[in-house]
């Protein structure tokens, strides 16, 4: 399958790739998918006074879920709260052309922003421990 | 070097440049049908056949009687599965195989079973060998077809034929062997392995894409076939069409050629293997052998590179033409059947790449490769979130992951 030119940019070049510490005050972290289906998304933001500060990313999965959530780091940073919560997926097809074949790795991008700002609005609530979507048993 | 690398033989191979030479009169100057027995553009398209019919019988161990020409392997073996279970109905309904059998023989008798043919597919161990002593317990009073492949298309693995092959004759039940990725690179005697129709193709060994071969034994036991293509009755009447008599010839050369180099090429294509495996395995940690260590076919290699996924890995070593059994290589979307069937976890089965080491690898291409593929390897790991929590020291399978 031949990629477009933004996904090979992406996955050459990859922006905010990195981890913040979970515990880290402002930080959300989404984990979301799964290994045996062949792709995993850790996708973290960092929030002073409801902004996006600062996002990074690790994705385990092929060309296009490593762009998708690249890009999504790209586009979280400078945004609040509730408007990184409207990014779609669909968007992020757009941008980066992906064929119908890869779209789930958009939808996963999606929602590892979701989890990753539900992360975030718990730890405020609680004050707590960062939760994980996915948690060790 | 050349860039890109071609390192995917088990996919095709290159026409060898001798046998291309060897086709190219039988396009323009002898171009005559084989068929034709009134002239002398006849008798020599014939004459060609006939040299290449003799040549691909004596690889084999077979007589050219017992050489049907075919458009390829999958056309053999849906031609030894289907023409078998139609000329046999009488006698049984039970058809013998594997769950790591190509494509062409698994969705082959998945068609039979919507006629109402019972199958059964019989687990391999971890290292992808079928256990002799299933096919035995298998066998009822109805079976009439085994169909058990030489050298697994994926990870190379090398059944016990022979043995197998002793049991199908004990029991007076037909045994095929798809035989694709092993001729031409092992010795392959039919008799030794004691097999009744085999499937293989010219263009896995150097030879042209459009032609293969059923082998169909003629005597102790004479197998009968139903044939699929009606016409006139070309190839005893079991494959009819006008023989592609550029492409038999092409075909013949390439086994002829094989038949002369495989002893050197055997050692060579292996030593090239055993320095590309040793090369990214004694250096990287956590990379999985998949397959049989040793009953293996020469030139294949299928290691799987834990916490990267197969299709980001090929991306990265893109001027490399490998295969990966990733799920995004696939048009299914689920990872390799045959690495399920090892018992190769979901996660490693989409870590894994397949490389295939041919006649016209060079030393420095697989120096290139093994330096290309740590730094792509590191590279993703690095991008990683399971390497990053296994360096954590969580362990991956105690997480409950939210399966999509």
């Amino acid at each position: 399958m031949a990629y477009s030119e933004k996904v090979i940019d992406h996955y050459n070049n990859p922006r905010n790739m990195g981890s913040f510490k979970k515990d880290e005050d402002g930080v959300g972290t989404g984990i979301v998918g799964a290994p045996e289906c062949g792709d995993v998304m850790k996708l973290q933001i960092k929030v002073e006074k409801d902004t996006i500060v600062d996002a990074k990313f690790k994705t385990f999965g092929c060309g296009s879920a490593i762009a998708s959530s690249s890009l999504a780091t790209e586009w979280l940073k400078g945004k609040t709260v509730d408007e990184a919560g409207r990014i779609k997926n669909t968007e992020i097809v757009q941008e980066l052309n992906l064929p119908p074949v890869k779209i789930h790795c958009s939808v996963l991008a999606e929602d590892a922003i979701k989890a990753a700002l539900n992360d975030y609005k718990k730890k405020g609530e609680t004050e707590g421990q960062a939760e994980e979507v996915a948690t060790p048993v | 070097m050349k860039l890109p690398i071609y390192m995917d033989n088990h996919s095709t191979t290159p026409c060898d440049p001798r046998v291309v030479d060897a086709m190219l009169p039988y396009f323009t100057e002898k171009f005559g049908n084989a068929a034709s027995r009134n002239h002398s553009f006849g008798w020599e398209a014939e004459e060609g056949v006939d040299q290449a019919r003799k040549h691909i019988a004596a690889l084999i161990h077979a007589d050219a009687k017992e050489i049907v020409f075919t458009s390829g392997a999958t056309e053999s073996d849906n031609l030894a599965l289907k023409g078998v279970v139609e000329m046999y109905k009488e006698k049984g309904d039970h058809v013998i195989t594997t769950s790591t059998e190509h494509r062409a023989v698994i969705d082959a008798a998945k068609a039979l079973e919507k006629k109402g043919v019972k199958v059964t597919y019989l687990p391999v161990d971890k290292t992808g060998r079928v256990d002799p002593d299933d096919v035995r317990n298998a066998i009822t009073d109805k079976t009439i077809l085994i169909s058990i492949m030489l050298a697994n298309n994926e990870i190379g693995t090398i059944h016990p034929i022979a043995e197998i092959g002793k049991i199908a004759k004990e029991k007076g039940v037909l045994f095929h062997c798809d035989a694709t990725q092993g001729v031409g690179k092992i010795p392959v005697d039919v008799q030794e392995l004691g097999v009744d129709l085999m499937s293989f193709t010219a263009h896995k060994i150097y030879g042209p894409k459009g032609i293969g071969a059923l082998y169909v034994r003629r005597k102790a036991p004479r197998v009968r076939l139903a044939p699929m293509i009606d016409g006139g009755g070309h190839e005893r009447g079991m494959r009819s069409g006008t023989l592609p008599v550029p492409l038999v010839v092409g075909f013949g050369k390439a086994i002829e050629l094989c038949a002369q180099e495989m002893p050197e090429e055997s050692v060579r294509t292996k030593a090239l293997r055993d320095r590309l495996q040793d090369g990214i395995m004694d250096v990287m940690e956590e990379v999985y052998l998949n397959g049989h260590p040793t009953e293996r076919l020469p030139g294949n290699l299928n290691i799987s590179f834990a916490y990267v996924e197969g299709e980001a890995l090929l991306m990265g070593v893109k001027e490399i033409a490998l295969s990966s059994g990733s799920a995004c290589t696939s048009a299914t979307l689920e990872p390799s059947y045959v690495l399920r069937a090892l018992g190769v976890g979901s996660d490693l089965a989409h870590s894994s790449i397949r490389f295939g080491i041919g006649r016209f690898t060079t030393p420095e291409e697989v120096e290139y490769t093994i330096d290309r593929m740590i730094k792509a390897v590191n590279h993703l790991r690095e991008m990683s979130p399971l390497y990053e929590m296994a360096k954590e020291g969580i362990d991956l399978k105690t997480v409950q992951w939210a399966v999509h």
